[in-house]
């Protein structure tokens, strides 16, 4: 087990970021925790990186207890924080220098872990870090974070403010890094990401919510989910809300996902009923759940 | 930023030395003459041959006078009374009325002085023209003192002053820096990172000191080379000596700053404190006003003051010449306080939170 954490909880004054959090992540795996902003993904992370100690419970990462062994875990983990935080007055080529030299190592030594990302940002190494993109950012503070070899990368939130492209991009390179052998916590509120991961679990208000790979997550969605579609998606949308049998009604994309309370639903009642709000050109069909349907459904 | 660093506070030293003077010069003199009479006109003749005043009006009354002071017109009014000479001469003694604008309590006090010199020269004068000749032994037995200011022989405010304003440029400098410095790598986030790495508390903070020692040491260096080049200021004491000291003096201020710095979240915070314990250590120096006429509390405070120490240092070996055995008990002051201020720096400074 690369990380293993058990009945951690941790409150800020009044606030309870974390409630009773337990589960592992495996040795070389690359591992999602899916939840909204203020769920607690950031105080957990600062938790296993020994920048925070937790009110109860404990933690493992590589095998080194956060508390009592937090200097070797310092030595044996990379942390990229959410916020970009590497020195702007520094170039490029300067900040990597720094932080190899500040874990004892140099450029050199770990040059072909990094080697696949450092190249996109190599032409602007004279630059300064703060004249960066917010892409070419991400990637200076990975090859930052990975500079000394780490067994586990932490990365807070790598894609939040981050271009599409530059996402998808990000994520390919963590799968190269996982293929190294190198265990990866990842943390996101993007849902559609959590399919990229090996496992992924749910966090919301400081409470895990459910922990499985993301195929097994979809299939633990309790009902049928219609897609529906009509010429009005406002009147749409508040139609579906005042119905009855309605069970869940969220806005994804051009559709509205809709379960129904009944166990014997037929979508003809719903298109009649639809009909009589005046709406028109009305769809329904069935679909299959995503993570998001599962988060809302859980998270309800 | 660098350019910044030793322009300003140059600029600052080169004008702060120059304004910030105890002599008080252009007094706005104004007199009310009752009698008109050469004596009284002899008298007021004495203000105007004075440097220090500006003799502006002669009031008719009183309140035309008071109406002025209440303007700010002048600052000091003479009332010469009726029949000045008359009675002078048959009497052998009168009186003068004298009002200061006392709104700023340390001018008139010097004003007071002033006004004093000039009237005791015209009475020395005017003995010699009204006295009889027979009148001699009557005369008491006068004693005079003559003063001899040593390391300063001409009070020259400057020499006196130049020092201590490099002091404060140096003491404010890294301060503000030092105080600024941990707390802004909080607010933009690098400090995160660095806590996660396996660098040592006391690495980090030596890290943090070093360069504005540094700074520090450069601004001592030209401050030093202004005061001889513009001021002309004595250095009677050895060089080696005021650096040994102020290398020391730094680290106080480095860690006082870092101190500050590990107890704030936010810039404006480190600056508002560091703000706080600058204006009470400059004004409880004695820089300004002498440490002897504190308050018996003032003075116990003082002893935790490392400018005062500073301030001394540099005033005995620039102007005095002290030697190492003199300024034995600051330097060991200095030293023990600078150990105990990074001592706690570095133990305030947390990894974890």
């Amino acid at each position: 087990m690369s990380i293993i954490i058990s009945n951690i909880s941790k409150s800020y004054k009044k606030v309870n970021a974390l409630k009773n959090i337990s589960f592992d992540v495996k040795s070389g795996e690359l591992f999602g925790l899916i939840g909204p902003d203020g769920a607690g993904k950031t105080t957990l992370f600062r938790i296993l990186t020994t920048l925070l100690i937790a009110n109860e419970g404990s933690a493992k990462v590589a095998d080194f207890d956060v508390v009592s062994e937090y200097k070797s875990i310092r030595k044996s983990v990379g942390y990229m924080p959410g916020k970009f935080s590497l020195y702007q007055d520094l170039t490029v080529e300067e900040n990597l220098e720094f932080f190899a030299t500040i874990f004892g190592t140099t450029i050199d030594e770990n040059y072909d872990l990094i080697k696949d990302i450092y190249v996109q940002i190599e032409p602007f190494k004279n630059r300064r870090a703060g004249k960066l993109s917010g892409g070419m950012k991400q990637k200076l503070a990975l090859c930052c974070a990975l500079i000394h070899k780490p067994k586990v990368l932490f990365l807070d939130e790598p894609t939040t403010g981050v271009d599409p492209v530059s996402r998808k991009e990000f994520w390919e390179m963590l799968k190269r890094l996982q293929q190294k052998g190198i265990t990866i916590l990842v943390s996101t509120p993007y849902m559609d990401e959590a399919a990229l991961c090996d496992r992924i679990a749910l966090i919301q208000d400081g409470e895990i919510l459910e922990i499985d790979t993301p195929q097994a997550i979809v299939k633990h969605y309790p009902k049928q989910i219609y897609n529906v579609k009509a010429n009005k998606m406002y009147q749409l949308i508040n139609a579906l809300n005042d119905y009855k049998y309605n069970h869940s009604v969220y806005p994804f994309g051009e559709f509205v996902h809709y379960t129904d309370s009944r166990m014997d639903f037929n979508s003809k009642d719903l298109e009649v009923y639809l009909e009589s709000k005046n709406l028109s050109s009305i769809e329904i069909e069935e679909t299959k759940p995503t993570i998001e349907d599962t988060f809302m459904e859980l998270a309800k | 930023m660098l350019p910044i660093i030793f322009v300003l506070p140059l600029l600052q030293l080169v004008i702060l030395s120059n304004a910030a003077t105890f002599e008080v010069k252009n007094i706005k003199f104004g007199y009310i003459d009752n009698d008109h009479t050469s004596t009284s006109r002899d008298l007021v003749e004495k203000f105007n041959a004075s440097t220090y005043f500006n003799v502006l009006t002669n009031f008719s009354s009183e309140a035309l006078a008071s109406a002025a002071m209440l303007n700010g017109e002048v600052d000091v009014v003479l009332q010469i009374p009726q029949y000045f000479e008359r009675d002078l001469q048959k009497e052998k003694h009168n009186s003068l009325g004298v009002s200061i604008n006392a709104i700023d309590g340390a001018a008139a006090g010097v004003e007071n002085v002033y006004v004093t010199q000039i009237v005791q020269g015209f009475n020395q004068n005017i003995k010699v023209d009204v006295l009889q000749v027979s009148d001699k032994q009557m005369q008491a037995i006068r004693i005079e003192t003559i003063p001899l200011f040593w390391y300063n022989k001409t009070l020259n405010y400057k020499t006196f002053m130049v020092p201590g304003i490099l002091v404060l440029l140096v003491t404010m400098i890294t301060l503000f820096l030092s105080g600024m410095n941990i707390v802004r790598e909080k607010e933009i986030g690098t400090l995160e990172q660095i806590n996660v790495t396996p660098i040592k508390k006391s690495q980090f903070i030596i890290g943090k000191l070093f360069p504005f020692w540094l700074i520090g040491m450069g601004l001592l260096t030209v401050g030093l080379l202004l005061a001889k080049l513009i001021f002309n200021v004595p250095m009677i004491g050895s060089l080696p000596l005021m650096y040994f000291y102020t290398s020391i003096y730094i680290l106080v201020i480095l860690g006082i700053g870092l101190f500050i710095s590990n107890f704030t979240d936010t810039q404006q915070q480190a600056m508002f404190i560091a703000w706080f314990f600058t204006v009470i250590f400059i004004l409880m120096s004695g820089l300004f006003t002498p440490i002897e006429s504190m308050p018996k509390w003032a003075q116990t405070i003082t002893e935790f003051n490392p400018i005062k120490y500073f301030v001394q240092v540099m005033r005995m070996v620039m102007l005095k010449g002290s030697d190492i055995n003199d300024i034995l008990p600051q330097l060991l002051k200095t030293a023990f306080y600078a150990f105990i201020m990074n001592g706690l720096a570095v133990w305030s400074y947390k990894k974890t939170n």
